[in-house]
């Protein structure tokens, strides 16, 4: 049983205030947020950086319920993912991570990498291209500017990883970074 | 015309279109799990009303919250807008919201329609 008391060390060493592991549905993403509104409410956390940590959530959550390639399709779990919340004295933490298939790594890297170079102003022209150039919706409900959004919300750098998981598979690390202290003054 | 009103929930909006009372609003949060599906009634209900439209729609942006493909959508009820003669949007932000009021302004660049911005 020795890994509950290491798990419990790592979440209060990562700061943690939430972690789930498991099926990521709308019920969950809905759970999810409600708690993390409570938690942030407790405290009168600013309405201006609980708006960034709810916005920078709701993408990453619907971006694994849309995205995340499933480890095992024949035990038909589904989406079996990761998704953490870490907050210390200046910042929150959003981190996730899910496995997807490695032929599409270079893609996400891609992309992940266009919007780290961006400023505010050129993630804002991104916006609009994507939001235009596209005729609907993917086959898969999204608008392709979940991580643009991220990036505009939290004002910061996405960090990003990828690991092999076997040949098929690797395991995708996202974290977003909002700051607690009010940049807009 | 029949009138849509529906109510919001902890992911879709509160919408009320209402041709007789000239009442045209989408307030709350929206983040659905299936954006377009959500929407396509209101997307039909604007091709019926731009039949038939009232010489002035005023037509209500009120939202606490939208995720991505939401936008997308919205941006898809603007285009329909557009086609309807004697539109405004009037584009509602919370006073510290300065995401929202940008996310007003960004559309208000994408279609050719009157903007009118309001705080609640």
């Amino acid at each position: 049983m020795d890994f509950v008391y290491e798990l419990h060390k790592t979440m209060l060493q990562e700061k943690l205030i939430l972690a789930y592991e498991g099926e990521f549905t709308q019920e969950v993403t809905k759970s999810i947020l409600a708690m993390t509104e409570r938690n942030m409410d407790s405290f009168g956390e600013d309405s201006g950086v609980k708006r960034k940590v709810f916005n920078v959530m709701v993408e990453c959550l619907q971006n694994i319920s849309k995205h995340a390639d499933n480890l095992d399709p024949e035990s038909g779990a589904k989406n079996n993912a990761l998704f953490m919340i870490g907050k210390d004295e200046h910042h929150y933490f959003i981190t996730s991570g899910n496995p997807v298939f490695t032929e599409k790594v270079p893609e996400i890297n891609r992309k992940l990498s266009g919007i780290n170079d961006l400023d505010k102003d050129g993630l804002k022209a991104l916006y609009k291209e994507i939001i235009t150039g596209s005729p609907g919706l993917s086959e898969k409900g999204g608008a392709g500017l979940g991580f643009v959004d991220m990036a505009r919300k939290s004002g910061n750098k996405l960090q990003f990883e990828f690991e092999t998981i076997d040949g098929r598979l690797s395991f995708f690390s996202l974290k977003n970074t909002v700051s607690r202290v009010n940049t807009k003054e | 015309m029949e009138v849509i009103n529906l109510e919001a929930t902890e992911d879709t909006p509160r919408i009320v279109l209402d041709k007789d009372k000239s009442l045209f609003e989408i307030s709350g949060r929206s983040l659905p799990e299936d954006s377009a599906e959500f929407y396509q009634p209101i997307l039909e209900w604007l091709d019926r009303y731009q039949k038939n439209a009232n010489p002035q729609t005023k037509f209500a942006f009120k939202l606490e919250y939208f995720n991505t493909a939401s936008s997308k959508l919205i941006l898809d009820i603007l285009s329909k807008l557009e086609d309807i003669t004697g539109t405004t949007v009037i584009w509602y932000y919370h006073e510290d919201d300065e995401d929202m009021e940008e996310a007003g302004e960004e559309f208000s660049e994408l279609v050719d329609i009157p903007f009118e911005f309001a705080t609640y």
